[in-house]
């Protein structure tokens, strides 16, 4: 925590009530409570410690200081809306609502208000058609991406033929588990394997009777979409029936250290995909220790430095920062406005040398944004865990996903929310 | 015999095992309603709250580290021991008994005699506040509770039974968590019965149930024994708190677990303890066969949460007081 | 002119069994009203309707609807998020089926939907009562939440199975939609508390309403002076979905503007409207206005005062909001078990004999 005492804080509180000018205003709309809490809380560590590591080192960004505003949601809609309310005033930048409900609530807000969305491998996948989501990013990859370098990384396995093998999808039933479906569906008629889709309730408590129907019927591999406790609880059952971890492959929000640690030993040899490869030497981390940690502004106890979740929120952090230069660069001014921001990030550029410069070497794909592609290069990684040494460690180089599947599918599904909400697509 | 037959013997076998589970939560309902009329919906919560006890203390943190970081701007995390696990279990108990004695001294004893509905919305405002202090005291990330409990498909019953279908049968998959779960539900339902019936205190506690003013009027204490029935409900949450985060780990989603004893109260009644039992095995069984001959492959999956319900309704409509409840007598 | 009856005569029958009695009353009354149709509606922002008006105005609508149920008919439903869904669903079925009819008439059809489906769940209400009865309305709320999530016809066949509001207008202004003015997202939610309210209070007092009370007091005794139990606790269970059904259509169509069901009208909804109508008060409109406002209120409240004023972590502020509201709920009851609406009818009691109580 802000390593100051409270009665200090609440001084510097009301101070900094005070509307100051000349500021990159950054909301961070966390959950650090609620069910998802041990998902939300490294995250969220992450994304402002990397921001308050470039106050302290740099002075900021192209001179103009950040101040973030932390805003808890409790992955919570209602809350969302509220937060975003109530920092939109502020002058806030760009929002990472960092939930399938909240996303869908802030989309069509934020495209009135003129403030741009990055939702990192979540979200609504549609987004990735920045024709008809002018101001809402989905770089580097989507949900589609993800089912699609899924099977690819199977075919790989497979010598190119999937076709007489059974797979399982095991998924949240609610928005964000149903979103790979049509897609693999899509991807089963092309490559001939057969599909079978299992939906697990929220919470997630209780899966007996799913992964019974997996021991019957015994897929060679069983994908899944989880999220909270379901994560957890589907690790544990696959252990006990026995089904081969290795063939068990998770998608990004279920490849964490906190899924995996409760089933113990059991969990070994468990696959996710992941959109940024972890390594917790990288040199960023340095300057965050030294700079934020030792200097007591971390955001949260400084014990998740390193972690998947932790490198992801710092990563989208990154990717924020590197896009208010961008647009810093374009419009020749410091102190950007939101809609400019947005003309930053659809020029954004990262390369191989930018994030080793950022001391953040392959953190993520290379990838360039435009008004056409929101999306990214939609590459992504898959790792295994290995519970000896508690890590999860990289077995793949960037996977690229097949276009050829997604984007029509992007095209349709963008095209009828613009045909429903009377939006003429084209770029700004 | 055929395979589908023998997995839809595996289904019922493993619906069981689930409605024990069911049941241990429904049990901590049931007798503090039979105590003192209380539906305490912040059962579901103590499970949470116990079990995060027993994590923190067994891993030797120190509670509410994050609330006197900030305070105080110190770094304290944890105490640098680790409690063995019967030390921390009776270390949980005695916390779960002052928790009980606090919750009576201070909200239920002000409420004596209100309607049940008041007596319903103080467990709710009860449930709300544990949760809070569960996340101050001990923080919200997920424990891993390593109290030793075994994991995984028993592989002597899976082998014993291979042999009994073609080769389509793999054998009967029953959890050894589950079993340990049934043993240890057979145990505390016995302990309880016993105590019930063979103890002072446990007579005292059903004179109380049956009638609180006759209770009264020959000696026994009601903050006593009220104190005692929650101290009680404290245990039965505490064992399913352990045999449920055994398989998620310790997590704020524990509380909802609560949910799933709902239908198992409706079916066995409010204010018996068998009727937990016996309701839980029914619920179990009932969900997962409807789950695997109707729900998964007609209807997409994911019914068990409502077929519960509907379950517990349809047996409802035919005996308004459950299984096991005290026959309604109604009088004008 | 002090608060009290002396010297404000009635000459007539309807008069002297109006709603509010006192002169001041009234007064009060009509001036709230006039706030908030004619002040509020020029001086809301984003942040006041959003956060705070729009979901007070909706809730209090659901809550008005619950205490008809529970409040006046003593039929204690735990399905209210589940209703609301079907409000919603309702609504965003018609929207988009026949876009060019107005969205008022939309909103009050799903209300009337609800309706229907609200008295078909209210049918094992013959025969179960008190808690195993909440406990049977739990079923409608699972069941209802797993059909909208499971039958893509609901959700009009889109990927994901959120549903979004098409723009919408009333007398030429968007109403729905991103583009809605603070103020008419407002004023449509006002009149539809101000209609609910009205009717509400009016129902209560009148032949259906009595017979509502009866059954509450005592089923049988009712019975037995010729309160048909069937018709009383079906038209509770259907008038009372009507309201919730509305409350659900505003919620996504006006509110949320895009909602998934399981997370917009889970289980915890359900829970969030029995709260507010028992901290209010059991079988009182003014008790749900009151519920809604404590428990949408004081959390805002709470956080405004722990992160924007303390200036504490958010993490902190949140879990003693869970706290202080425990606490809260548990200190009121202790104190006035019959909700906010008795505390008000107590200090309008005292305020009657001020200044000279005997």
């Amino acid at each position: 925590m802000k390593m100051k005492r409270l009665a200090a804080m609440a001084l510097a509180g009301t101070l900094a009530a005070a509307p100051a000018m000349a500021e990159l205003v950054i909301p961070d709309l966390s959950y650090r409570t609620g069910p998802y809490a041990a998902g939300g809380t490294p995250f969220s560590d992450g994304y402002q410690d990397y921001f308050n590591m470039l106050n302290a080192r740099d002075g900021g960004i192209g001179g103009e200081s950040i101040r973030i505003i932390e805003c808890e949601t409790g992955y919570n809609t209602e809350k969302g809306v509220e937060c975003y309310e109530s920092t939109k005033g502020e002058g806030a930048l760009i929002y990472q609502p960092l939930s399938t409900g909240i996303t869908y609530q802030l989309i069509p807000k934020a495209t009135a208000d003129g403030i741009p969305i990055h939702t990192m491998g979540y979200g609504r996948t549609s987004a990735a058609n920045g024709e008809v989501f002018n101001w809402v990013f989905n770089y580097p990859a989507n949900y589609w991406d993800a089912a699609s370098v899924m099977i690819n990384y199977l075919l790989e396995e497979n010598g190119g033929d999937l076709s007489g093998k059974k797979i399982a999808l095991v998924y949240h039933n609610s928005a964000y588990g149903k979103e790979p479906i049509r897609t693999l569906e899509n991807l089963s008629e092309m490559h001939g394997f057969e599909l079978s889709q299992l939906a697990v309730d929220h919470p997630g408590q209780e899966q007996k009777s799913q992964w019974l129907q997996i021991r019957r019927e015994r897929p060679d591999y069983v994908l899944m979409w989880g999220w909270g406790v379901m994560n957890q609880v589907a690790v544990q059952e696959a252990a006990n029936i026995g089904f081969p971890m290795e063939n068990f492959i998770g998608n990004w929000w279920a490849g964490a250290e906190h899924d995996v640690t409760p089933a113990g030993a059991a969990a070994d040899g468990y696959k996710s995909l992941n959109m940024n490869r972890i390594d917790a030497n990288l040199p960023v981390f340095d300057d965050i220790r030294s700079l934020v940690h030792e200097a007591g502004n971390a955001a949260g106890d400084g014990s998740h430095v390193g972690s998947v979740l932790y490198t992801r929120g710092m990563y989208a952090a990154m990717l924020a920062a590197e896009a208010i230069a961008k647009a810093q660069e374009i419009h020749g001014v410091s102190n950007i406005t939101a809609a400019q921001l947005r003309d930053g990030m659809e020029a954004l550029e990262i390369t191989e040398a930018r994030m080793e410069e950022l001391g953040m070497p392959q953190v993520g794909p290379a990838f360039s944004v435009s008004c056409e592609n929101h999306g990214g290069s939609g590459l992504g990684i898959v790792q295994q865990w290995n519970a000896a040494d508690g890590q999860w460690v990289a077995l793949t180089d960037y996977i690229a996903p097949d276009d050829s599947v997604i984007d029509p599918l992007v095209a349709e599904d963008s095209a009828a929310f613009a045909a429903e909400n009377g939006i003429e697509p084209g770029c700004l | 015999m055929s395979a589908d037959f023998l997995y839809g013997i595996e289904v019922i076998i493993n619906g069981l095992m689930a409605g024990v589970l069911y049941a241990l939560v429904a049990l901590g309902f049931v007798l503090i309603y039979k105590a003192s009329g209380i539906f305490n919906y912040a059962q579901g919560v103590m499970a949470l709250f116990s079990a995060l006890t027993l994590a923190g203390i067994m891993s030797g943190q120190v509670p509410f580290a994050h609330l006197i970081n900030a305070i105080f701007g110190t770094e304290i995390h944890y105490f640098g021991w680790e409690v063995p696990v019967l030390a921390a279990i009776v270390l949980t108990l005695v916390v779960m008994v002052v928790f009980a004695w606090c919750v009576q001294r201070f909200v239920f004893r002000h409420l004596v005699g209100q309607e049940p509905i008041i007596l319903f919305m103080a467990t709710i405002g009860l449930a709300y506040f544990l949760e809070g202090v569960g996340d101050l005291m001990w923080g919200s990330d997920i424990k891993t509770l390593a109290v030793g409990l075994p994991q995984g498909g028993s592989m002597f019953v899976e082998n014993a039974t291979s042999g009994l279908g073609g080769d389509d049968f793999y054998g009967f998959f029953i959890d050894k968590l589950d079993m340990v779960a049934t043993v240890v539900a057979i145990i505390l339902v016995a302990g309880l019965i016993a105590f019930s019936q063979y103890t002072k205190q446990g007579r005292a506690m059903r004179a109380v149930a049956d009638d609180h003013q006759a209770a009264l009027s020959v000696g026994i204490s009601l903050n006593f024994i009220w104190v005692l029935v929650w101290s009680l409900a404290g245990l039965v949450a505490l064992v399913a708190g352990v045999m449920w985060g055994a398989k998620s780990g310790v997590q704020f989603s524990l509380s909802l677990i609560a949910l799933k004893a709902l239908p198992v109260l409706m079916l066995g009644g409010f204010t018996s303890i068998p009727g937990a039992i016996v309701g839980g095995l029914i619920i179990g069984v009932g969900e997962k066969l409807f789950e695997y001959l109707i729900g998964a492959p007609f209807l997409g999956g994911a019914t068990e949460n409502w077929f519960a319900y509907v379950l517990a309704l349809l047996f409802l409509v035919f005996r308004p007081q459950g299984l096991f409840g005290e026959r309604i007598i109604e009088r004008v | 002119m002090l608060y009290r009856e002396a010297g404000d005569f009635k000459t007539t029958y309807v008069a002297d069994s109006q709603t509010f009695p006192l002169k001041l009353d009234r007064i009060g009354f009509w001036v709230t009203l006039a706030v908030a149709w004619l002040v509020i509606p020029f001086v809301i922002n984003d942040y006041w309707a959003s956060s705070l008006l729009v979901p007070f105005l909706i809730y209090a609508i659901a809550a008005i609807g619950l205490n008809i149920l529970t409040g006046y008919c003593g039929q204690v439903s735990l399905g209210t998020g589940g209703f609301m869904a079907v409000g919603a669903y309702a609504c965003y079925k018609l929207m988009t089926s026949f876009p060019d009819v107005n969205i008022m008439i939309h909103i009050v059809l799903a209300g009337g939907i609800t309706a229907m489906v609200g008295a078909a769940f209210g049918l094992p209400s013959l025969r179960i009562k008190g808690f195993y009865l909440a406990v049977a309305t739990l079923a409608a709320q699972f069941f209802l939440v797993w059909l909208f999530n499971k039958v893509s016809w609901f959700y009009n066949y889109s990927a994901s199975g959120q549903i979004n509001a098409p723009e919408r207008f009333v007398a030429g202004v968007a109403v729905t939609g991103p583009n809605t003015p603070a103020w008419a997202q407002y004023l449509i939610c006002l009149f539809f508390v101000t209609i609910c309210a009205v009717i509400a209070r009016n129902l209560t007092r009148g032949t259906i309403g009595r017979s509502w009370m009866a059954i509450r007091d005592m089923d049988i005794a009712a019975e037995i002076i010729g309160v048909n139990p069937l018709k009383a606790k079906l038209t509770a269970f259907a008038v009372s979905s009507f309201f919730v059904g509305v409350a659900g259509a505003l919620f996504f169509a006006v509110y949320l503007g895009a909602v998934e069901v399981g997370e917009a009208f889970g289980i915890q909804k359900s829970f969030l409207v029995l709260f507010m109508i028992i901290i209010g008060g059991l079988g009182s409109i003014f008790g749900s206005f009151a519920g809604a406002a404590f428990l949408v209120l004081l959390p805002v409240a709470l956080k405004w005062l722990g992160v924007d004023v303390m200036g504490w972590p958010t993490d902190l502020v949140a879990h003693f909001q869970l706290v202080i509201v425990g606490a809260l709920i548990m200190f009121f009851l202790i104190k006035e078990p019959h909700g906010l609406a008795q505390l008000w009818r107590l200090a309008k009691e005292k305020l009657r004999l001020w200044p000279f109580p005997y």
